[in-house]
């Protein structure tokens, strides 16, 4: 036998494989999106997204309010976490560089990233939901904004980091002091990449799950500026893992396929845009 | 050498006014507050599964039993169902990832290997409970009607223990390939990097040298990235072993240990989320101790992956 005919054979074959393989992945990622799509638009109409979630046997039940409350969540989540990034991440680049407190806080960051979500839920609940005797959508929002905190700190080094160093020379030697120079100079010039890093973690924590099963819980009312801190809270996620799981009716798992067609495509659309102005700008 | 500007950062200007001082405690507080938070995890979780730590001591951690109505628990079968589905996730993705990275790298041509590879980071932009919910309505019955039967019957491995007894779809199996598919598309991202850092005229010699694609990668590529992509590995590991959402619907949240592949199980993170919001005392005290054992492995596990990552970096000198 010819051993370069062989090695050859072996070549075309793995080149073949790692073609399928790679044509396997999109495929799923195409079977997901195409049975979201199909599912999920057939209960898509207006009424469906103006009208609350209602239980079943009473007609026109939307996700209205769950969407409303998923925004009051992420909303404040973002309120909450992104400073905190954005300031440890200042540390990180401008301050803590190469300091040992720096390299533990940066290796800190990247261990809880890889962190179970639902860890973190059930901090919150241990915290927050025992403490104030009640779940709230507060509580849920506390628990996306610990999700978010590292991924925006670590992105916000990143892109200060990439902030060339005349500039601060630059702006210091101008006699400004360091906290303009970093807050009007350095932000300034990393601004693009600040926004993708942030809007790309808040489209990650809002489809996050898990957390808000401990916190936020779900409910049929609409989220009000009060029942916001004080109750349970409609949102999208947790209402398709209720109507996905816990309802042996076709009408309802119907509404949680609309939920989840509209939250998965808010996500993807969400991700292509802030990927393709970031190119952009590079 | 008396460099007159250095370019370490706290250097530049060796006198703050008050409000870089502010400025700079403020930043300080936050970054320690990422540290003050994953101690806090682990009080906070001791914490709350105390009474049962007492109650059960480490016998909890082999004893499979669990019975809500006697009060007796046992962490066995979460560990069992969470090492199974994690092992068989890890056993399909990695070689998937792997060539999927040598495809997208090496061999595509460039446009269609861009393109694929923006696919691939929409595939893991997708949330969790998304492939959960595709995975019970769409993937259990696909398995159960066709991947089930065609290695029962068709392979013939029906006979075996780890591919026996009822074929319904959902367990360890499926849960395993749902969280493959999860953590695919995020080992593929990292491997394309590790493919990228081979310098290429290390490759180029051994092409030079008359190796073929297939040659280079694996006594090149391979070889010389190594530890890279046991990196990768570690950081699906850790992503896989705490997943719920995604396994939730199709595990089957049965408090079992057995053989074969197909039966319904359950993991740490499907049995917290099943059962915490029926759970009260000691019950609840028993989910906070399975939280904590999770928090202490995953905890393990990205610690380690991350001191390896830095390893890999300062022996190649960053780009990754």
């Amino acid at each position: 036998m010819n051993t370069i005919t062989i090695r050859r054979n072996t070549n075309n074959i793995v080149k073949l494989l790692s073609f399928l393989a790679t044509v396997l992945g999109i495929a799923f990622l195409i079977w997901i999106l195409y049975t979201v799509i199909q599912m999920g638009s057939s209960v898509l109409k207006p009424s469906f997204l103006t009208s609350p979630t209602k239980p079943y046997g009473i007609p026109d039940g939307g996700i209205a309010n769950a969407i409303l409350g998923t925004a009051y969540i992420t909303l404040m989540a973002s309120l909450i976490g992104m400073p905190l990034g954005l300031l440890a991440g200042v540390y990180l680049s401008e301050f803590g560089s190469r300091s040992k407190l720096g390299n533990a806080i940066r290796f800190s960051a990247n261990v809880m990233m890889g962190l179970p979500s639902i860890i973190v839920g059930l901090f919150v609940y241990s915290v927050v939901v025992i403490t104030t005797k009640h779940f709230s959508g507060f509580a849920g929002s506390i628990s996306l904004a610990i999700i978010m905190f590292p991924v925006v700190a670590r992105t916000t080094e990143d892109m200060l980091a990439m902030v060339p160093n005349a500039l601060r020379e630059a702006s210091l030697a101008l006699g400004m002091p360091r906290w303009r120079a970093t807050l009007d100079i350095i932000f300034r010039s990393a601004k693009s990449g600040l926004i993708t890093g942030i809007l790309l973690s808040i489209a990650r924590v809002s489809g996050e799950t898990a957390p808000l099963l401990f916190t936020a819980l779900w409910s049929d009312n609409w989220v009000t500026l009060n029942s916001f801190f004080t109750q349970p809270t409609a949102n999208l996620t947790v209402t398709i893992t209720e109507y996905a799981t816990n309802s042996p009716f076709a009408a309802i798992q119907n509404r949680a396929w609309g939920a989840a067609l509209l939250i998965t495509v808010a996500i993807l659309i969400l991700n292509i845009i802030v990927r393709a102005i970031f190119k952009e700008k590079k | 050498m008396g460099a007159i500007i250095t370019t370490e950062n706290d250097e530049i200007q060796p006198k703050q006014s008050i409000g870089d001082r502010i400025f700079k405690a403020i930043t300080l507080t936050s970054g320690i507050l990422i540290i003050v938070l994953i101690v806090g995890f682990f009080i906070q979780l001791a914490w709350q599964a105390m009474p049962a730590i007492q109650k059960f001591g480490l016998g909890f951690l082999t004893s499979s039993a669990w019975d809500p109505v006697k009060e007796q628990y046992g962490a066995a079968t979460s560990i069992y169902g969470t090492a199974v589905s994690t092992v068989i996730a890890m056993l399909i993705a990695t070689p998937l990832a792997f060539v999927i990275s040598l495809f997208l790298v090496e061999l595509a041509p460039p446009i269609i290997g861009k393109i694929m590879s923006q696919a691939l980071d929409l595939l893991a932009a997708i949330p969790s409970i998304i492939f959960g919910m595709w995975g019970l309505f769409v993937f259990v019955p696909f398995m159960q009607n066709y991947i089930q039967p065609f290695i029962a019957n068709t392979l013939g491995l029906g006979s075996t223990p780890l591919f026996g007894g009822e074929k319904m779809g959902i367990g360890l199996m499926t849960g395993g390939i749902i969280l493959a598919l999860m953590i695919l598309p995020f080992m593929s991202a990292v491997m394309r990097d590790v493919f990228r850092m081979v310098p290429s005229v290390i490759k180029e010699s051994a092409y030079g040298a008359g190796a073929t694609t297939w040659e280079v990668t694996k006594d090149v590529t391979l070889r010389y990235g190594i530890q890279g992509f046991m990196g990768a590995m570690f950081l699906g590991l850790g992503r896989a072993i705490g997943e719920t959402m995604a396994i939730l619907f199709v595990i089957g949240n049965t408090p079992q240990i057995k053989a074969s592949l197909f039966s319904s199980g359950t993991t740490i993170s499907s049995t917290l989320a099943n059962n915490f919001a029926e759970a009260d005392g000691i019950f609840q005290n028993v989910l906070f101790e399975l939280g904590l054992i999770l928090l202490v492995i995953s905890f393990g596990v990205q610690v380690l992956a991350q001191l390896w990552l830095n390893k890999v970096r300062k022996s190649n000198g960053g780009g990754m």
